[in-house]
Protein backbone atom coordinates (compact mmCIF):
# COMPACT_ATOMS: atom_id res chain seq x y z
CA UNK A 1 0.00 0.00 0.00
CA UNK A 2 1.02 3.52 0.76
CA UNK A 3 4.39 4.05 1.86
CA UNK A 4 4.54 7.21 4.36
CA UNK A 5 6.81 9.16 1.96
CA UNK A 6 4.46 8.38 -0.95
CA UNK A 7 1.25 9.62 0.74
CA UNK A 8 3.43 12.82 2.20
CA UNK A 9 2.41 16.11 1.19
CA UNK A 10 4.95 16.14 -1.46
CA UNK A 11 2.68 18.67 -3.82
CA UNK A 12 2.95 16.82 -6.57
CA UNK A 13 0.88 19.11 -8.92
CA UNK A 14 0.57 16.25 -11.75
CA UNK A 15 -0.89 14.34 -9.20
CA UNK A 16 -2.94 16.65 -7.88
CA UNK A 17 -4.47 17.06 -10.77
CA UNK A 18 -4.31 13.61 -12.03
CA UNK A 19 -5.95 11.89 -8.81
CA UNK A 20 -9.20 14.09 -8.75
CA UNK A 21 -9.72 13.46 -12.03
CA UNK A 22 -9.92 9.90 -12.69
CA UNK A 23 -12.09 9.62 -9.32
CA UNK A 24 -14.52 11.78 -11.28
CA UNK A 25 -14.47 10.77 -14.49
CA UNK A 26 -14.83 6.95 -12.80
CA UNK A 27 -17.62 7.72 -10.56
CA UNK A 28 -19.05 9.43 -13.58
CA UNK A 29 -18.89 6.67 -15.73
CA UNK A 30 -20.08 3.99 -12.83
CA UNK A 31 -23.23 6.30 -12.09
CA UNK A 32 -23.89 6.13 -15.99
CA UNK A 33 -23.78 2.51 -15.74
CA UNK A 34 -25.59 1.81 -12.45
CA UNK A 35 -28.58 4.08 -13.65
CA UNK A 36 -28.69 4.00 -17.41
CA UNK A 37 -27.08 0.98 -18.94
CA UNK A 38 -27.68 -1.99 -16.97
CA UNK A 39 -31.06 -3.56 -17.25
CA UNK A 40 -33.44 -4.38 -14.17
CA UNK A 41 -32.99 -7.47 -12.28
CA UNK A 42 -35.28 -9.98 -12.94
CA UNK A 43 -36.52 -10.34 -9.48
CA UNK A 44 -35.66 -7.44 -7.61
CA UNK A 45 -36.12 -4.77 -10.39
CA UNK A 46 -34.57 -1.73 -9.62
CA UNK A 47 -34.19 -1.66 -6.47
CA UNK A 48 -31.07 -4.01 -7.15
CA UNK A 49 -29.06 -1.55 -8.27
CA UNK A 50 -28.25 -0.14 -4.79
CA UNK A 51 -26.31 -2.93 -5.39
CA UNK A 52 -23.32 -2.16 -7.09
CA UNK A 53 -22.50 0.92 -4.67
CA UNK A 54 -23.31 -1.26 -1.98
CA UNK A 55 -21.13 -4.07 -2.53
CA UNK A 56 -18.56 -1.14 -3.51
CA UNK A 57 -18.31 0.03 0.24
CA UNK A 58 -16.98 -3.02 1.75
CA UNK A 59 -13.53 -3.39 0.01
CA UNK A 60 -12.21 0.04 1.07
CA UNK A 61 -13.57 -0.58 4.33
CA UNK A 62 -11.68 -3.92 5.49
CA UNK A 63 -8.76 -2.17 2.95
CA UNK A 64 -8.98 0.79 5.53
CA UNK A 65 -9.08 -1.49 8.56
CA UNK A 66 -6.74 -3.49 7.35
CA UNK A 67 -4.19 -0.50 7.10
CA UNK A 68 -5.50 1.25 10.47
CA UNK A 69 -3.90 -2.04 11.89
CA UNK A 70 -0.52 -2.13 10.56
CA UNK A 71 -0.12 1.02 10.29
CA UNK A 72 -1.08 1.40 14.26
CA UNK A 73 1.90 -1.67 14.56
CA UNK A 74 4.34 0.16 12.85
CA UNK A 75 3.53 3.48 14.81
CA UNK A 76 4.13 1.77 18.30
CA UNK A 77 7.37 0.16 16.88
CA UNK A 78 8.83 2.85 14.90
CA UNK A 79 7.50 6.01 16.36
CA UNK A 80 7.24 7.56 13.40
CA UNK A 81 3.88 10.34 13.39
CA UNK A 82 3.61 9.77 10.12
CA UNK A 83 2.21 6.11 10.17
CA UNK A 84 0.11 7.37 13.12
CA UNK A 85 -1.06 9.90 10.49
CA UNK A 86 -2.43 7.16 8.43
CA UNK A 87 -3.73 5.28 11.09
CA UNK A 88 -6.27 8.14 11.73
CA UNK A 89 -6.87 8.64 7.73
CA UNK A 90 -7.83 5.08 7.10
CA UNK A 91 -10.12 4.61 10.30
CA UNK A 92 -11.85 7.64 9.52
CA UNK A 93 -12.51 6.44 5.88
CA UNK A 94 -13.10 2.78 7.11
CA UNK A 95 -15.68 4.19 9.22
CA UNK A 96 -17.68 6.65 6.79
CA UNK A 97 -17.45 3.89 3.87
CA UNK A 98 -18.93 1.31 6.51
CA UNK A 99 -21.82 4.13 7.38
CA UNK A 100 -22.79 4.46 3.95
CA UNK A 101 -22.47 0.52 3.06
CA UNK A 102 -24.63 -0.73 6.31
CA UNK A 103 -27.00 1.83 5.22
CA UNK A 104 -27.39 1.21 1.69
CA UNK A 105 -27.66 -2.52 2.72
CA UNK A 106 -30.48 -1.45 5.06
CA UNK A 107 -32.24 0.25 2.15
CA UNK A 108 -32.05 -2.43 0.00
CA UNK A 109 -32.89 -5.46 2.75
CA UNK A 110 -35.97 -3.44 3.70
CA UNK A 111 -37.73 -4.41 0.35
CA UNK A 112 -36.33 -7.33 -0.51
CA UNK A 113 -35.83 -9.27 3.33
CA UNK A 114 -38.89 -7.30 3.99
CA UNK A 115 -36.75 -5.99 7.39
CA UNK A 116 -34.39 -3.28 7.90
CA UNK A 117 -31.89 -5.44 9.82
CA UNK A 118 -31.45 -9.39 10.44
CA UNK A 119 -28.95 -11.00 12.74
CA UNK A 120 -27.04 -12.45 10.50
CA UNK A 121 -23.22 -13.16 11.15
CA UNK A 122 -22.25 -10.59 7.78
CA UNK A 123 -24.24 -8.22 9.16
CA UNK A 124 -23.67 -8.67 13.23
CA UNK A 125 -19.65 -8.82 12.60
CA UNK A 126 -19.75 -5.47 10.35
CA UNK A 127 -21.83 -3.67 13.47
CA UNK A 128 -19.32 -5.08 15.77
CA UNK A 129 -16.50 -3.45 13.36
CA UNK A 130 -17.83 -0.38 13.37
CA UNK A 131 -18.32 -0.17 17.12
CA UNK A 132 -14.42 -0.96 17.46
CA UNK A 133 -13.55 1.50 15.21
CA UNK A 134 -16.33 4.72 16.49
CA UNK A 135 -14.34 3.83 19.69
CA UNK A 136 -10.96 4.58 18.05
CA UNK A 137 -11.86 7.85 17.15
CA UNK A 138 -13.26 8.66 20.09
CA UNK A 139 -10.66 7.65 22.46
CA UNK A 140 -8.11 9.52 20.37
CA UNK A 141 -10.29 12.46 20.51
CA UNK A 142 -10.94 11.96 24.31
CA UNK A 143 -7.09 11.60 25.35
CA UNK A 144 -5.57 13.55 27.69
CA UNK A 145 -2.65 14.92 25.01
CA UNK A 146 -2.86 14.42 21.60
CA UNK A 147 0.71 12.50 21.59
CA UNK A 148 -0.82 9.86 24.20
CA UNK A 149 -4.18 9.38 22.21
CA UNK A 150 -1.88 8.21 19.08
CA UNK A 151 -0.54 5.29 21.35
CA UNK A 152 -3.66 4.63 22.83
CA UNK A 153 -5.51 4.70 19.49
CA UNK A 154 -2.79 2.53 18.19
CA UNK A 155 -2.97 -0.25 20.99
CA UNK A 156 -7.04 -0.33 19.96
CA UNK A 157 -5.96 -0.68 16.24
CA UNK A 158 -3.88 -3.33 16.36
CA UNK A 159 -6.11 -5.22 18.99
CA UNK A 160 -8.67 -4.67 16.55
CA UNK A 161 -7.04 -6.36 13.70
CA UNK A 162 -5.80 -9.15 16.00
CA UNK A 163 -9.58 -9.69 17.45
CA UNK A 164 -10.93 -9.95 13.83
CA UNK A 165 -11.07 -13.38 13.15
CA UNK A 166 -12.09 -14.38 16.53
CA UNK A 167 -15.40 -12.31 16.43
CA UNK A 168 -16.32 -13.84 12.81
CA UNK A 169 -15.85 -17.10 14.20
CA UNK A 170 -18.48 -16.19 17.39
CA UNK A 171 -20.74 -14.83 15.42
CA UNK A 172 -20.84 -17.11 12.71
CA UNK A 173 -21.41 -19.90 15.18
CA UNK A 174 -23.31 -17.65 16.95
CA UNK A 175 -26.18 -17.52 14.33
CA UNK A 176 -24.94 -20.77 12.99
CA UNK A 177 -26.48 -23.09 15.60
CA UNK A 178 -29.35 -21.10 15.86
CA UNK A 179 -30.82 -20.69 11.73
CA UNK A 180 -33.81 -18.58 13.28
CA UNK A 181 -33.48 -16.16 10.00
CA UNK A 182 -33.19 -17.87 6.68
CA UNK A 183 -31.64 -15.38 4.58
CA UNK A 184 -31.10 -15.76 0.94
CA UNK A 185 -27.14 -15.28 -0.24
CA UNK A 186 -26.50 -12.06 -0.85
CA UNK A 187 -26.58 -11.26 -4.63
CA UNK A 188 -28.64 -14.03 -5.02
CA UNK A 189 -29.73 -13.52 -8.42
CA UNK A 190 -26.01 -14.03 -9.36
CA UNK A 191 -25.43 -10.99 -11.26
CA UNK A 192 -26.05 -13.36 -14.61
CA UNK A 193 -25.74 -10.95 -17.21
CA UNK A 194 -22.10 -9.68 -17.98
CA UNK A 195 -23.37 -5.94 -18.00
CA UNK A 196 -24.26 -6.47 -14.57
CA UNK A 197 -20.57 -7.49 -13.69
CA UNK A 198 -19.30 -4.75 -15.79
CA UNK A 199 -21.51 -2.50 -13.66
CA UNK A 200 -19.85 -3.79 -10.59
CA UNK A 201 -16.28 -3.80 -11.45
CA UNK A 202 -16.36 -0.04 -12.44
CA UNK A 203 -18.54 0.67 -9.39
CA UNK A 204 -16.05 -1.22 -7.03
CA UNK A 205 -12.85 0.36 -8.93
CA UNK A 206 -14.39 4.13 -8.39
CA UNK A 207 -15.03 3.97 -5.01
CA UNK A 208 -11.67 2.30 -4.67
CA UNK A 209 -10.06 5.20 -6.15
CA UNK A 210 -12.52 7.68 -4.54
CA UNK A 211 -11.40 6.49 -1.06
CA UNK A 212 -7.62 6.40 -2.12
CA UNK A 213 -7.89 9.69 -2.92
CA UNK A 214 -9.80 10.79 0.26
CA UNK A 215 -6.63 9.20 1.97
CA UNK A 216 -4.06 10.83 0.60
CA UNK A 217 -6.19 13.97 1.15
CA UNK A 218 -6.55 13.63 4.64
CA UNK A 219 -2.99 12.12 5.47
CA UNK A 220 -1.79 15.56 3.97
CA UNK A 221 -4.08 17.25 6.22
CA UNK A 222 -2.87 15.34 9.22
CA UNK A 223 0.59 16.47 8.07
CA UNK A 224 -0.25 20.16 8.08
CA UNK A 225 -1.65 19.93 11.23
CA UNK A 226 1.55 18.82 12.38
CA UNK A 227 3.30 21.45 11.11
CA UNK A 228 1.25 24.75 11.94
CA UNK A 229 1.31 23.30 15.43
CA UNK A 230 5.10 22.83 15.28
CA UNK A 231 5.57 26.52 13.64
CA UNK A 232 2.69 27.97 16.52
CA UNK A 233 5.08 26.66 18.93
CA UNK A 234 8.34 27.84 17.32
CA UNK A 235 6.59 31.32 17.45
CA UNK A 236 5.42 31.51 20.83
CA UNK A 237 8.53 30.05 22.58
CA UNK A 238 10.28 32.57 20.76
CA UNK A 239 8.39 35.47 21.43
CA UNK B 1 4.83 -9.56 40.66
CA UNK B 2 4.21 -10.90 43.82
CA UNK B 3 4.60 -7.41 45.42
CA UNK B 4 1.83 -5.52 43.61
CA UNK B 5 -0.32 -8.46 44.15
CA UNK B 6 0.34 -9.27 47.54
CA UNK B 7 -0.19 -5.40 48.27
CA UNK B 8 -2.82 -4.52 46.12
CA UNK B 9 -4.92 -7.70 47.64
CA UNK B 10 -4.06 -6.87 50.89
CA UNK B 11 -5.38 -3.24 50.28
CA UNK B 12 -8.73 -4.74 49.13
CA UNK B 13 -8.74 -6.81 51.65
CA UNK B 14 -8.50 -3.87 54.36
CA UNK B 15 -11.20 -1.87 52.43
CA UNK B 16 -13.20 -3.89 50.51
CA UNK B 17 -13.86 -0.79 48.18
CA UNK B 18 -13.85 -2.69 44.96
CA UNK B 19 -15.40 -5.54 45.90
CA UNK B 20 -18.49 -4.13 47.93
CA UNK B 21 -19.39 -2.09 45.02
CA UNK B 22 -18.57 -5.07 42.17
CA UNK B 23 -21.02 -7.64 44.34
CA UNK B 24 -23.63 -4.95 45.59
CA UNK B 25 -23.72 -3.49 41.57
CA UNK B 26 -23.65 -7.07 40.15
CA UNK B 27 -26.83 -8.21 42.79
CA UNK B 28 -28.78 -4.80 41.73
CA UNK B 29 -28.32 -5.97 38.00
CA UNK B 30 -29.55 -9.46 38.52
CA UNK B 31 -32.49 -7.72 40.18
CA UNK B 32 -33.33 -4.98 37.91
CA UNK B 33 -32.88 -7.63 34.85
CA UNK B 34 -35.20 -10.22 36.34
CA UNK B 35 -37.89 -7.47 36.63
CA UNK B 36 -37.24 -7.34 33.06
CA UNK B 37 -38.65 -10.81 32.53
CA UNK B 38 -41.84 -12.26 33.56
CA UNK B 39 -40.93 -14.80 36.65
CA UNK B 40 -43.77 -17.39 34.91
CA UNK B 41 -42.91 -16.72 31.76
CA UNK B 42 -40.82 -19.40 29.72
CA UNK B 43 -38.67 -16.50 28.36
CA UNK B 44 -37.27 -16.35 31.33
CA UNK B 45 -35.20 -19.13 31.63
CA UNK B 46 -33.59 -18.53 28.17
CA UNK B 47 -33.06 -15.36 29.14
CA UNK B 48 -31.20 -16.58 32.21
CA UNK B 49 -27.47 -16.93 30.84
CA UNK B 50 -27.70 -13.55 29.58
CA UNK B 51 -28.85 -12.09 32.63
CA UNK B 52 -26.20 -13.62 34.43
CA UNK B 53 -23.28 -12.46 32.29
CA UNK B 54 -24.38 -9.42 32.11
CA UNK B 55 -24.76 -8.77 35.53
CA UNK B 56 -20.77 -10.16 35.38
CA UNK B 57 -19.53 -7.96 32.53
CA UNK B 58 -21.19 -4.82 33.66
CA UNK B 59 -20.32 -4.62 37.82
CA UNK B 60 -16.73 -6.36 36.52
CA UNK B 61 -16.28 -3.34 33.77
CA UNK B 62 -16.47 -0.75 36.61
CA UNK B 63 -14.98 -3.04 39.52
CA UNK B 64 -11.76 -3.18 37.57
CA UNK B 65 -11.23 0.79 36.82
CA UNK B 66 -11.47 0.86 40.51
CA UNK B 67 -8.19 -0.98 40.85
CA UNK B 68 -5.98 1.34 38.29
CA UNK B 69 -7.63 4.41 39.46
CA UNK B 70 -6.60 3.71 43.38
CA UNK B 71 -2.88 4.21 41.68
CA UNK B 72 -3.78 7.13 40.66
CA UNK B 73 -4.15 8.77 44.04
CA UNK B 74 -0.98 10.50 45.31
CA UNK B 75 0.21 9.57 42.28
CA UNK B 76 1.14 5.72 43.08
CA UNK B 77 1.23 5.01 39.68
CA UNK B 78 4.40 6.80 39.06
CA UNK B 79 5.97 5.28 42.11
CA UNK B 80 4.98 1.92 40.57
CA UNK B 81 6.03 2.65 36.89
CA UNK B 82 9.65 3.99 38.18
CA UNK B 83 9.95 0.17 40.02
CA UNK B 84 12.76 -1.96 38.50
CA UNK B 85 10.46 -4.07 36.73
CA UNK B 86 9.13 -5.21 33.03
CA UNK B 87 5.96 -3.10 32.48
CA UNK B 88 4.75 -6.54 31.17
CA UNK B 89 5.28 -7.97 34.21
CA UNK B 90 2.99 -5.11 35.92
CA UNK B 91 0.68 -6.00 33.63
CA UNK B 92 0.49 -9.59 34.34
CA UNK B 93 -0.07 -8.75 38.57
CA UNK B 94 -2.58 -6.43 37.83
CA UNK B 95 -4.36 -9.17 35.63
CA UNK B 96 -4.13 -11.46 38.03
CA UNK B 97 -5.05 -9.29 41.10
CA UNK B 98 -8.44 -8.39 38.95
CA UNK B 99 -8.79 -12.08 37.85
CA UNK B 100 -8.96 -13.07 41.71
CA UNK B 101 -11.50 -9.97 42.93
CA UNK B 102 -13.41 -11.21 39.89
CA UNK B 103 -13.54 -14.17 40.68
CA UNK B 104 -14.32 -13.91 44.51
CA UNK B 105 -17.38 -11.35 43.40
CA UNK B 106 -18.42 -14.36 40.91
CA UNK B 107 -17.92 -16.42 43.93
CA UNK B 108 -20.93 -14.40 45.46
CA UNK B 109 -22.78 -13.90 42.48
CA UNK B 110 -23.40 -16.91 41.17
CA UNK B 111 -25.04 -18.32 44.21
CA UNK B 112 -27.49 -15.61 44.21
CA UNK B 113 -28.36 -16.15 40.30
CA UNK B 114 -29.07 -19.98 41.23
CA UNK B 115 -31.11 -18.56 43.86
CA UNK B 116 -33.21 -16.28 41.79
CA UNK B 117 -33.67 -18.09 39.38
CA UNK B 118 -34.80 -21.53 41.49
CA UNK B 119 -31.84 -23.72 39.88
CA UNK B 120 -30.57 -27.00 41.47
CA UNK B 121 -27.79 -25.44 43.64
CA UNK B 122 -24.58 -28.27 43.27
CA UNK B 123 -25.37 -29.29 40.01
CA UNK B 124 -25.46 -25.55 38.80
CA UNK B 125 -22.24 -24.91 40.32
CA UNK B 126 -20.48 -28.35 38.91
CA UNK B 127 -21.86 -26.94 35.28
CA UNK B 128 -20.57 -23.36 35.45
CA UNK B 129 -16.77 -23.93 36.97
CA UNK B 130 -16.44 -25.33 33.22
CA UNK B 131 -16.88 -22.24 32.00
CA UNK B 132 -16.99 -18.93 34.72
CA UNK B 133 -13.14 -18.91 35.04
CA UNK B 134 -12.27 -19.64 31.54
CA UNK B 135 -13.69 -16.54 30.50
CA UNK B 136 -12.95 -14.85 33.57
CA UNK B 137 -9.42 -14.60 32.77
CA UNK B 138 -9.72 -13.27 28.99
CA UNK B 139 -12.21 -10.71 30.69
CA UNK B 140 -9.66 -9.52 33.17
CA UNK B 141 -6.82 -9.30 30.50
CA UNK B 142 -8.65 -7.42 27.88
CA UNK B 143 -9.97 -5.02 30.96
CA UNK B 144 -6.66 -4.59 32.46
CA UNK B 145 -4.71 -3.31 29.12
CA UNK B 146 -7.93 -0.81 28.65
CA UNK B 147 -8.78 0.12 31.84
CA UNK B 148 -4.63 1.28 31.47
CA UNK B 149 -5.63 2.73 28.36
CA UNK B 150 -9.13 4.81 29.14
CA UNK B 151 -6.88 6.33 32.40
CA UNK B 152 -5.13 8.22 30.18
CA UNK B 153 -8.46 9.78 28.86
CA UNK B 154 -11.01 12.67 30.00
CA UNK B 155 -14.02 10.31 29.70
CA UNK B 156 -12.39 7.35 31.77
CA UNK B 157 -15.15 5.34 33.28
CA UNK B 158 -17.22 5.94 29.99
CA UNK B 159 -14.36 5.24 27.54
CA UNK B 160 -13.40 1.40 29.02
CA UNK B 161 -16.84 -0.42 27.75
CA UNK B 162 -16.79 1.35 24.90
CA UNK B 163 -13.29 0.25 23.93
CA UNK B 164 -13.54 -2.91 25.73
CA UNK B 165 -17.36 -4.49 24.92
CA UNK B 166 -17.37 -4.48 21.19
CA UNK B 167 -13.67 -6.33 21.43
CA UNK B 168 -14.64 -9.03 23.30
CA UNK B 169 -17.96 -10.09 21.65
CA UNK B 170 -16.70 -13.30 20.63
CA UNK B 171 -15.61 -14.17 24.96
CA UNK B 172 -19.33 -12.89 25.76
CA UNK B 173 -20.64 -14.61 23.38
CA UNK B 174 -18.93 -17.77 23.82
CA UNK B 175 -20.00 -17.35 27.55
CA UNK B 176 -23.62 -17.12 27.02
CA UNK B 177 -23.80 -19.66 24.79
CA UNK B 178 -21.30 -22.28 26.62
CA UNK B 179 -23.56 -21.42 29.75
CA UNK B 180 -26.93 -21.60 28.61
CA UNK B 181 -25.89 -25.24 26.98
CA UNK B 182 -24.50 -26.08 30.44
CA UNK B 183 -27.09 -25.05 32.48
CA UNK B 184 -29.84 -27.47 30.00
CA UNK B 185 -27.84 -29.80 31.07
CA UNK B 186 -26.76 -31.01 27.77
CA UNK B 187 -22.74 -32.29 26.87
CA UNK B 188 -20.17 -30.38 27.05
CA UNK B 189 -18.78 -31.87 23.60
CA UNK B 190 -21.64 -29.60 21.81
CA UNK B 191 -19.86 -26.45 23.13
CA UNK B 192 -16.12 -27.91 22.77
CA UNK B 193 -15.47 -25.15 20.00
CA UNK B 194 -16.85 -22.15 22.20
CA UNK B 195 -14.33 -23.43 24.94
CA UNK B 196 -11.73 -23.38 21.73
CA UNK B 197 -12.67 -20.07 21.20
CA UNK B 198 -12.21 -18.73 24.45
CA UNK B 199 -9.57 -20.38 25.18
CA UNK B 200 -7.63 -18.24 22.34
CA UNK B 201 -9.31 -14.90 23.27
CA UNK B 202 -7.63 -15.21 26.81
CA UNK B 203 -3.91 -16.28 25.18
CA UNK B 204 -4.06 -13.90 22.61
CA UNK B 205 -5.47 -10.90 25.06
CA UNK B 206 -2.81 -11.77 27.62
CA UNK B 207 0.10 -11.61 24.91
CA UNK B 208 -1.36 -8.44 23.37
CA UNK B 209 -1.76 -6.88 26.79
CA UNK B 210 1.72 -8.04 28.30
CA UNK B 211 3.33 -6.68 24.99
CA UNK B 212 1.87 -3.38 24.81
CA UNK B 213 1.09 -2.41 28.21
CA UNK B 214 4.21 -0.54 28.52
CA UNK B 215 2.55 1.66 25.64
CA UNK B 216 0.04 2.78 27.14
CA UNK B 217 1.13 3.61 30.54
CA UNK B 218 4.27 5.25 29.22
CA UNK B 219 4.54 9.12 29.99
Amino acid sequence: MLSPTEAMPSANPKTDVLAPAAVVLSMLTALYFVFIAVPNDAFQGPVQRIFYVHLSMWLPTFAAFGIVGVASLLFLWKKDRRWDHIATASAELGLLFCTLGLATGCIWAKPIWGTWWTWDPRLTLTLVLWMIYAAYLLLRSLATNPEQGSVLAAILGVSGVVDLYLVNRAVYWWRGIHPAVVVTKEGGSGLQDPMMRLTLILCMLAFFLLFLWLLRLRVRTAHLEDEVDRLRHEVLSAA
Amino acid sequence: MLAILWKDLLVELRTKESLASLFLLGTLLLLVLSFAFDPSHPLRESAAPGILWVAIIFSGTIGINRTLLRERDNDCFSGLLLAPIDRGTVYLAKTVVNFTLLSIAELFLVPLFIFFFNLPFLETIARLVRIVPLTTVGFAAIATLFSAVSLQTRAREVMLPLVMLPLATPLFLAAVETTAVLLAGQPVDQVAHWFTLTAVFDVVFLVVGWLTFEYAVAD
